[in-house]
């Protein structure tokens, strides 16, 4: 097990090379004037010369990618030509954010999707299933950005039971920033009244992101608990007098386990990427907003930023997911 | 008793016991439905709908934020133009995108992924890393930064949402290649001094077109929503060109009051991808009897 972990990790220093590879040659392939464009429409040639000189932008791209890669090495991420703060500083401030959001979103499909599920498969062709089929159906279907306003407009704005956006409210007071989440920085600091209401914040983008991984929990769900109920040991066991549920407890636990870790090691990327829509809607201030504004500006750097971390999270998180595999279930073990 | 017809039935046969249970299928069925529709919408256009000079940009102030009646279906909108008549016109903007972002994705991640699994070696060793990593990229991220570097247009979104969308075709290609190259018939048509490419385009490609088909169907629906949350982020399309996603950017500042404006664009991309979804599901279990539960 030590060797397989040991081995996959080595494996990881191509896969990020690669990746740094990749994200820059994308980013200096694509039209635009990232200089240009932050030295403003009434900026000489000199001055746009210049700024090209202060970020380093005149030089070969093969010296600018050693330099970006070592620099990323001490934890240089660059720095925006627009706001010129650096990369990293800013990704320290709204990556919590955003992941905050992501790990809200696994945590409701788990708590909703896996019951949903289990109740499916044990109505299986009766009504229940047939609604939490159609409603999962509908989920995957469901925009995020179109469910995310919907949202909005019952809870917010009508029944006024939750608020509109944001994360937290500006006239108060936030707990102390240790991992940025404010939920869970509210917790460590005990203060409960920060923690409701950064939950109350929370709630509606983490149900609209939650969706597509909840409909596929569910669907998961269904068909392990399906396939565990017809199986000849659980029919043994049934004939000797156990009951259903007892059944259920103990052996389609593991299958929860399994199918969790499947849809967060597939949809881990899909959430990051994906909270520029929910997070544009409830102005909730993450990667996604930051990316986005540095998209519209064309600002290279906070960009490659932004997709390099998501690309980083998504190759650790499989690792860890493939790693606990091995864990729960000792046939997946390999070398 | 036992006939060898009835052990072994024919590909009519499977077709047509095939073709009973895409029809069984109530979903797969309103998933079609669904579909059909929005094609006649979509080629019917401008001669179906109420106000077809709201389609190019005209507006009627007069009519400004009328609420859903039977003149206008599904109300006006800011500058009083039918929301039924842009949500319509929707549909043939959606579908096209939607199209050529499967299309493209298909040729490009097909070529590579066929080019990878027929060559092998080092050339697949290289190819496939390469997909991977763009597998581990944020793919929305991805097509927006592209989009907005190539500047506004329909063309420009539906190319950078497809270079973010080849990789899966890709992989899948590169599978199915590896898959039918050993094959006897490919062996023969070796044995017969036929090159590489001939091998390639005429042999192999056409008998790995099915899997090609049902993934570029299963994948429709989830283009079309990634066109629309382009439009929807205000990368891609712009105004007046009535897309789905920008429809209900724009109706986002006229909430609570006028409702109108944007559930309407929204219930259209919810149907349309639920639509492609279940058609895709049904046409999977249709053509791929292994994925059939």
């Amino acid at each position: 097990m030590i060797r397989f972990i040991v081995r996959r990790l080595v494996l990881l220093v191509p896969v990020f090379i690669g990746l740094t590879l990749l994200v820059f040659t994308i980013s200096h392939v694509l039209p635009g004037d990232p200089v240009k464009l932050a030295a403003g429409p009434q900026a000489t040639a000199e001055e746009i010369a210049s700024l090209s000189r202060e970020f380093g932008m005149d030089r070969p791209l093969p010296q600018q990618y050693w330099h970006y890669a070592t620099g990323l090495l001490q934890g240089d991420w660059g720095q925006s030509v627009l706001t010129r703060r650096p990369v990293a500083a800013d990704l320290k401030i709204y990556l919590p954010a955003t992941l905050e959001l992501v790990f809200a979103a696994i945590f409701l499909a788990i708590l909703i999707g896996i019951p949903a599920g289990l109740l499916s498969a044990i109505t299986a062709n009766r009504w229940p299933d047939y609604l939490t089929r159609i409603l999962s159906l509908a989920s995957i279907a469901m925009p995020r950005f179109f469910l995310a306003l919907v949202l909005q407009l019952v809870f917010a704005m009508s029944l006024a039971w939750l608020p509109l956006n944001g994360r937290f409210p500006i006239i108060d007071l936030p707990p102390p920033a240790i991992t940025g989440m404010l939920t869970i920085d509210s917790l460590l600091a005990g203060d409960w009244l920060a923690f409701t209401t950064s939950c109350e914040h929370l709630l509606m983008p983490a149900l609209a992101m939650s969706l597509s991984p909840l409909a596929t929990i569910t669907r998961m769900m269904r068909a392990s608990t399906l396939d565990v109920l017809q199986q000849d040991y659980v029919l043994t066991e049934r004939a000797l007098g156990l009951s259903q549920s007892l059944i259920i407890l103990k052996y389609v636990l593991r299958n929860a386990f399994s199918s969790t870790l499947t849809v967060i090691g597939l949809y881990i990327g899909w959430l990051l990427s994906g909270s520029v829509l929910v997070e544009t809607v409830f102005d909730w201030p993450g990667i996604g907003l930051y990316a986005t504004k540095a998209i519209v500006t064309q600002d290279f750097m906070p960009v490659m930023g932004v997709t390099l971390s998501i690309g980083f999270i998504f190759v650790l998180v499989n690792l860890v997911i493939d790693l606990l595999y091995g864990v729960i279930n000792p046939k997946v073990r390999y070398q | 008793m036992t006939t060898p017809s009835t052990a072994h039935p024919s590909r009519w046969q499977n077709w047509q016991r095939s073709l009973y249970r895409f029809r069984q299928s109530g979903l797969s069925i309103a998933g079609l439905a669904i579909v059909l529709v929005l094609l006649v919408i979509a080629v019917g256009g401008s001669w179906i709908v109420p106000f077809p000079e709201h389609i190019s940009g005209g507006i009627n102030t007069a009519a400004r934020f009328k609420p859903p009646s039977s003149l206008y279906w599904f109300g006006t909108n800011e500058l009083g133009q039918d929301v039924f008549t842009l949500v319509m016109a929707g549909a043939r903007v959606s579908l096209i995108a939607g199209f050529g972002v499967v299309m493209i994705a298909a040729i490009l991640g097909g070529l590579i992924g066929a080019l990878a699994g027929y060559a092998g070696g080092w050339i697949d060793d290289v190819l496939m890393r390469l997909t991977d990593l763009m597998l581990t990229l944020p793919s929305l991220i991805l097509a927006m930064a592209i989009a907005a570097a190539l500047g506004a247009g329909l063309d420009n979104m539906v190319f950078a949402i497809s270079m973010s969308w080849w990789p899966g075709f890709a992989r899948l290609v590169r599978g199915e290649v590896i898959a039918k190259k050993e094959d006897l018939f490919v062996q023969a048509a070796r044995a017969l001094g036929a090159s590489d490419s001939r091998i390639l385009l005429r042999h192999v490609l056409p008998n790995v077109m099915s899997p090609i088909i049902i993934k570029m169907s299963l994948d429709m629906g989830f283009a079309i929503l990634a066109v629309a949350a382009l439009g929807f982020i205000g990368i891609g399309v712009k105004p007046p060109t009535p897309e789905w996603g920008s429809l209900l950017s724009l109706a986002r500042g006229y909430l609570p009051d006028y409702w109108w404006t944007a559930i309407f664009p929204g219930l259209a991309i919810f149907f349309a991808v639920l639509g492609f979804n279940l058609l895709g599901d049904g046409l999977r279990d249709l053509f791929d009897p292994k994925a059939r539960r």
